[in-house]
């Protein structure tokens, strides 16, 4: 499956810079997978084990992948990924 | 209705139906006006829980200082609460936040920090925490991680809701400090677990979310994610986009957030139809758009409102 990955500022120095970047994949991990393999080092900022890090938030399609099956959540083509930060409001 | 004070009319809101944004008479919408509170906001309820709670633990005597990081509406209430009770208030609040919200900060006597708008709320907390470092004698209500929040929407909002709507199939609420959907969400599960909570975050433009370590961000310690089945998170645009929807279609002059959590209970709404399932789903309305007006989110088109809101805390 091809996605589309969007990356934060602070991650954007595994990219050249780039806000969004392709990706391909069956599942959300598979995908982090690929990236690492084009940007060396970025999956480790965002997994840790088998699971995503504390402070990040990952969004397939606007939806947290925290209620969607985490790493194993699949993908389908033209599906947009979205890494945050977590951060406060109130 | 009759109160002795104004403190006392907090809650009890109106819950109205949307006929004309709901799909069909299977799938309703109903907007729990949480705006009708006595400073205008959902806060009300949390603000007021967390001052009787510390009065009532001994914390908070007249006189007292409180501190409180917050990105308006929970200071706002707090400002109202604290001059009506002889407290001093000083609230940090991120720079890139209306300036509705610090005239009404100001207005009811709050002093006011300003915390780097790099970073939004996290910034604000983390400066918050350490002036409570420096001030041991002020007293920080911290509204993430305060059990009193979500404990005024399990005995408050969610029974509210379960009385005027017994067929409630969803709640849908803005995710910020976690306080309403902590507090509605364990009361559904406990009462009427079949109801499905959702979860509607804001998505800021990249200012916001900072350049500090990404191990740096920050979740309210109130937080279970057991409590809520989905989450979501909404662009500015999507906002802009239903709190217009919800203007034309049915009169409704609400926040920005809120278009955010319309959005995402009309995302529900959507998935009810295509499966034709009955739903009636319930959503927050947060606040009214009054504070938000200088933000132009409510006049021109849909990409100018966008452009105006890039690096500003909207929610």
């Amino acid at each position: 499956m091809a996605v589309e990955v969007k990356v934060p500022t602070i991650l954007r120095t595994y990219t050249g810079g780039d806000k969004a970047v392709p990706g391909s994949g069956g599942t959300l991990g598979e995908v982090f997978d690929d990236l690492d393999s084009r940007h060396p080092g970025i999956k480790e900022r965002v997994v840790d084990g088998g699971d995503l890090r504390r402070f990040v938030n990952v969004y397939v399609n606007d939806e947290d992948v925290r209620f969607t099956g985490g790493l194993d959540t699949s993908l389908s083509d033209g599906d947009t990924v979205v890494i945050l930060p977590a951060v406060a409001g109130g | 209705m009759r109160f002795d004070s104004l403190l006392d009319s907090v809650g009890q809101t109106p819950l109205v139906g949307l006929p004309r944004l709901s799909p069909s008479s299977d799938v309703r919408l109903w907007a729990k006006l949480e705006d009708r509170n006595p400073t205008g906001s959902v806060k009300d309820r949390a603000a007021l829980a967390m001052i009787a709670q510390a009065e009532k633990d001994g914390l908070l005597r007249p006189g007292c200082t409180i501190l409180e990081p917050t990105s308006g509406n929970t200071g706002i209430s707090l400002a109202m609460a604290a001059r009506l009770k002889d407290y001093r208030l000083v609230c940090v609040l991120p720079e890139n936040t209306s300036e509705e919200r610090r005239q009404l900060l100001r207005m009811w006597g709050a002093e006011i920090v300003s915390s780097p708008a790099a970073g939004g709320s996290n910034e604000a907390v983390r400066v918050a925490k350490g002036m409570a470092k420096e001030h041991a004698d002020w007293v920080m209500l911290y509204q993430y991680g305060n059990p009193a929040n979500a404990e005024a929407h399990y005995t408050g909002t969610g029974p509210e809701i379960l009385a005027d709507l017994p067929e409630v199939t969803h709640v849908v609420a803005g995710l910020g400090t976690t306080g309403t959907l902590m507090g509605v969400g364990r009361f559904f599960r406990e009462t009427l677990p079949a109801v499905r909570i959702v979860a509607a975050e804001p998505r800021y433009g990249e200012l916001v979310y900072g350049l500090r370590n990404i191990d740096e961000g920050f979740v309210p310690e109130l937080y279970d994610p057991s409590l809520i089945d989905s989450r979501f998170s909404v662009g500015p645009r999507d906002a802009v986009r239903r709190v217009r929807e919800l203007l034309d279609l049915e009169g409704l002059f609400v926040g920005i957030s809120t278009g955010a959590i319309l959005h995402a209970a009309l995302g529900q709404a959507a998935k009810a139809v295509k499966a034709n399932q009955r739903a009636d789903i319930c959503f927050v309305v947060c606040d009214g758009g009054w504070k938000y007006l200088s933000t132009g989110a409510y006049e021109g088109t849909v990409d100018d409102a966008e452009e105006r809101l890039e690096g500003q805390v909207w929610a």
